[in-house]
């Protein structure tokens, strides 16, 4: 009964949605009734959507295996949390999260808009809604969720094991309000384009939304990478996958986006192209979605794929992007750009910082989709390996960690780069004289290495450097100094945080690439091997029983190079509905080094092969990506978020044209 | 400093230009040097692959062909028609099986076998990989139902 109560909120949240659409284009100029309606008409669905995943939800709590998709995706054995989990385990339910996801989007703009022209709001929520109304027909007519099956199963199927962990009840979810969150800013560039009315107050506007997507999807895609480094059990953080891919694309395209938004905000400049990065990010989100749901494309976290369903998501895509960029090319040329300034200037040097992220956003464009067009026009079957990212993708990124200190010194308008390198200075000696003393404990090796330590520890000395100037650190009394840090607004310090998060991650992946040992073996009960001075003694096996699997589990203790010493378990688990094997890495933490042991086969009467590898500071990489989202959030609550900027929308009817 | 607008417009542009001439260069060296071609065993016989180059092959573990000493793994991998022996040393994935598809990255080396760097793993039980799946419907071998 629930279900089918969830299932009538669905359908009501899919015609309200179409409503929404109708009544907001046809009378977006009129405002008032219209506007009001619109807004109500965004927050009712996301409620309906709510209630509809509600019941979904607790028929998967109950297991109620008269729903299909509860029989097909979960198991009444298996622990509360992965009951729950299992909800948006599997292709029907991840697609309800994401109408969720689009619904809560559209809801929070209808309440925190206040300071927004009725006519924007409008325009901005009728296509939220007509997003709303696609994804929810393409959830009710092709991937139904509350479908019953008859006669009801005694139990169920159980949730693909491999998706049994605490990462599914995190990374999907943050990964929607990431790349899914990006539609508002879609929405706002298509209400930009229809009422041809776009300046720095829009910028301001959008802005909010742009950094909290941004934060969720920085959180959801190091989550979902620490995810696969520990659940995968091969060690591996990041491997150029499609699915990886297709989330890491929007994260480019969106954080180009952050930054040219701040140029349109303080200069009025760069108006069209913020508006084409707006389309281009959720485009690639959508790009994405088609990717992961199609399996277009051989991954190694495919799973709950349909082909046949990945056609419709294609055309969907085509329809939105295609309509948005037909929009932008008949209106684009209306909009005119302002602020004019120097080669050499904050302006100057944040259109590099786009230039080479949509570079690289191309390169890995290009890399991901070569296999499938070439495959149409020739037939061969390829695959794009990681070394054609690392080579493009690197090489762009260098450069651009290269400037990324230089551009919160220089000034608008125009700038002085001996001053700006100047003032510098001590973070390019730190970072000299650090990144000899790494070369010279290597021994001075023909190595990338320590440049690349080198790279990471610049863009944090920069970023240190630019909140010492900015307290004139050195060159006032403490009193001063102090005052001058707490007066900064919370933007400036969320800029220079979130560079140096950038900073640590490269650390982090210079180390675990360079660094890292790796041994395979084979093991006999009480003996030891060494491994970059840690000694990994291995104890021998016992039987595990868990909630719904059972498990070779394996004993390790590992003796580290200051002689203490910790055990390790690592298992090779079969769960006990799906008869699926499963490996869980055992890990030990030492600082942010990790240990990672993998537990393999049986060699022998008492022998097991065994995968140890040694991974230097890699727990940096996510810590890093950590601090670059907290800075999205401490940026969310910088004043002018929450003022708004009247002033600028009043001053957007008498600004002459430039 | 006294461009005129149009000039600097100008500036920016042609300095936007080489950038994405010197990103595109870049990508398309880089994708000439680095895609790795897909196989099946028959196309590796007929076309004659030569030892080295990095490639990757796809069909079905032969049953009973799979033989451990340690960390060694020999197995054999065939698409109903042609038969190539792959070695991999290291931890198969959880997924592995005899009479299951297998998609293997490496290379063929001098005896005619395939050293394999990497054994691609499956998330999912029922998951064929594409590749494999048309692999062994061209030969006819592919019972299963339209994925």
């Amino acid at each position: 009964m629930i279900i089918e109560l969830g299932h009538f909120a669905f359908v009501l949240a899919f015609a309200l949605a179409l409503a929404q659409t109708v009544a907001g284009f046809a009378f977006w100029q009129r405002g008032g009734a219209a506007s009001h309606f619109v807004q109500q008409a965004a927050i009712m669905q996301f409620v309906l959507v709510g209630l509809a995943f509600a019941a979904l939800v607790q028929a998967f709590m109950v297991s109620d295996f008269s729903v299909r998709l509860v029989y097909e995706h979960s198991h009444s054995i298996q622990p509360t949390l992965y009951k729950f989990t299992s909800v948006w385990g599997n292709h029907e339910g991840s697609m309800l999260l994401f109408v969720l996801t689009l619904a809560l989007f559209g809801a929070g703009l209808a309440a925190f808009s206040r300071n927004l022209p009725d006519d924007l709001r409008t325009l901005v929520l009728s296509t939220q809604g007509l997003m709303v109304a696609a994804f929810s027909a393409f959830v009710l007519f092709t991937s139904n969720p509350f479908w019953r099956a008859d006669p009801a199963p005694m139990d169920g199927t159980e949730l693909n094991p491999i998706l049994q962990d605490i990462g599914l009840a995190i990374h999907p979810p943050l990964l929607y309000l990431g790349y899914v969150g990006f539609s508002i800013c879609f929405s706002f560039a298509v209400a930009a384009l229809i009422s041809g009315r776009i300046d720095a107050a829009w910028a301001r506007w959008v802005r909010p939304w742009t950094l909290a997507s941004w934060a969720f999807l920085t959180l959801g895609i190091a989550m979902g990478s620490y995810w696969a480094y520990y659940e995968l059990g091969w060690g591996g953080w990041w491997f150029w996958d499609p699915v990886e891919n297709a989330s890491f694309m929007p994260w480019l395209a969106g954080t180009a986006m952050l930054h040219s938004a701040i140029v349109m905000e303080k200069r009025n400049a760069l108006k069209i192209w913020t508006v084409f990065l707006a389309i281009i990010t959720f485009s690639l989100s959508l790009l994405g979605t088609f990717l992961v749901r199609s399996g277009i494309l051989t991954s190694v976290h495919s799973f709950a794929s349909d082909p046949t369903r990945g056609t419709v998501i294609l055309a969907m895509l085509a329809a939105f992007v295609g309509g948005a960029f037909l929009l932008f090319a008949l209106r684009a040329s209306a909009l005119r750009s302002g602020g004019l300034f120097a080669p050499i200037s904050r302006e100057g040097a944040l259109i590099l910082n786009n230039l080479f992220l949509s570079a690289a956003t191309a390169g890995v464009l290009v890399g991901t989709l070569y296999p499938l067009v070439l495959e149409a026009l020739t037939g061969a079957r390829i695959t794009v390996g990681a070394p054609f990212f690392d080579v493009t993708f690197g090489a762009l990124m260098v450069p651009l960690l290269l400037l990324i200190p230089f551009g919160p010194f220089l000034a608008w308008k125009r700038s002085d780069l001996v001053a700006v390198t100047q003032r510098l200075i001590g973070a390019i000696v730190a970072t000299l004289v650090v990144t000899i003393i790494v070369f010279a404990l290597m021994g001075f090796p023909v190595s990338l290495a320590p440049i690349g330590l080198g790279i990471g520890f610049w863009v944090m000395f920069g970023a240190i450097a630019e909140i010492a100037d900015k307290g004139a650190i050195g060159r006032a009394s403490l009193a001063q100094n102090w005052s001058r840090l707490k007066g900064l607004p919370r933007s400036v310090w969320s800029t220079a945080i979130a560079h140096f998060g950038v900073g640590v991650t490269v650390i982090g992946i210079v180390c675990a690439t360079a660094f890292q040992t790796e041994i395979v073996t084979s093991m006999r009960q009480g003996e030891s091997v060494e491994i970059a001075g840690y000694t990994v003694h291995y104890d021998g096996e016992r039987l595990v029983e868990g909630p719904n699997y059972m498990a070779e589990q394996g004993a390790f203790r590992v003796t580290t190079p200051w002689n203490t010493t910790r055990g390790i378990t690592s298992e090779r688990r079969v769960y006990a509905v799906s008869r699926m094997p499963t490996t869980e890495a055992g890990i030990n933490t030492y600082g942010f080094t990790q240990m990672y042991i993998q537990f393999g086969e049986r060699f022998g009467a008492e022998g097991r092969v065994v995968r140890l590898w040694y991974k230097p500071y890699v727990l940096l990489i996510w810590l890093g990506s950590l601090i670059m989202a907290g800075a999205g959030f401490l940026s969310l609550t910088d004043r002018r978020m929450r003022i708004g900027a009247p002033q600028s929308a009043r001053r957007k009817q008498s600004e002459p044209a430039q | 400093m006294a461009l005129t607008r149009k000039q600097k417009r100008l500036s920016v542009i042609a300095g936007l230009g080489v950038v994405l001439a010197l990103a595109a260069t870049l990508i398309f060296t880089a994708l000439r040097d680095q895609i790795v071609f897909f196989y099946s065993p028959s196309e590796i016989a007929e076309r004659g692959i030569e030892p080295g180059l990095p490639i990757r092959i796809g069909g079905l573990v032969l049953e009973g062909s799979w033989q451990q000493d340690g960390e060694a793994n020999v197995f054999v991998v065939h698409d109903g028609e042609t038969q190539m022996t792959a070695r991999y040393s290291g931890i198969l994935p959880d997924l592995f099986r005899e009479g299951q598809g297998v998609v293997a990255e490496g290379a063929v080396q001098g005896d005619g076998t395939f050293l394999a760097s990497s054994v691609l793993a499956r998330h999912d039980e029922n998951y064929m990989p594409r590749e494999v799946a048309d692999t062994l419907r061209q030969q006819g071998v592919w019972q299963g139902d339209e994925e």
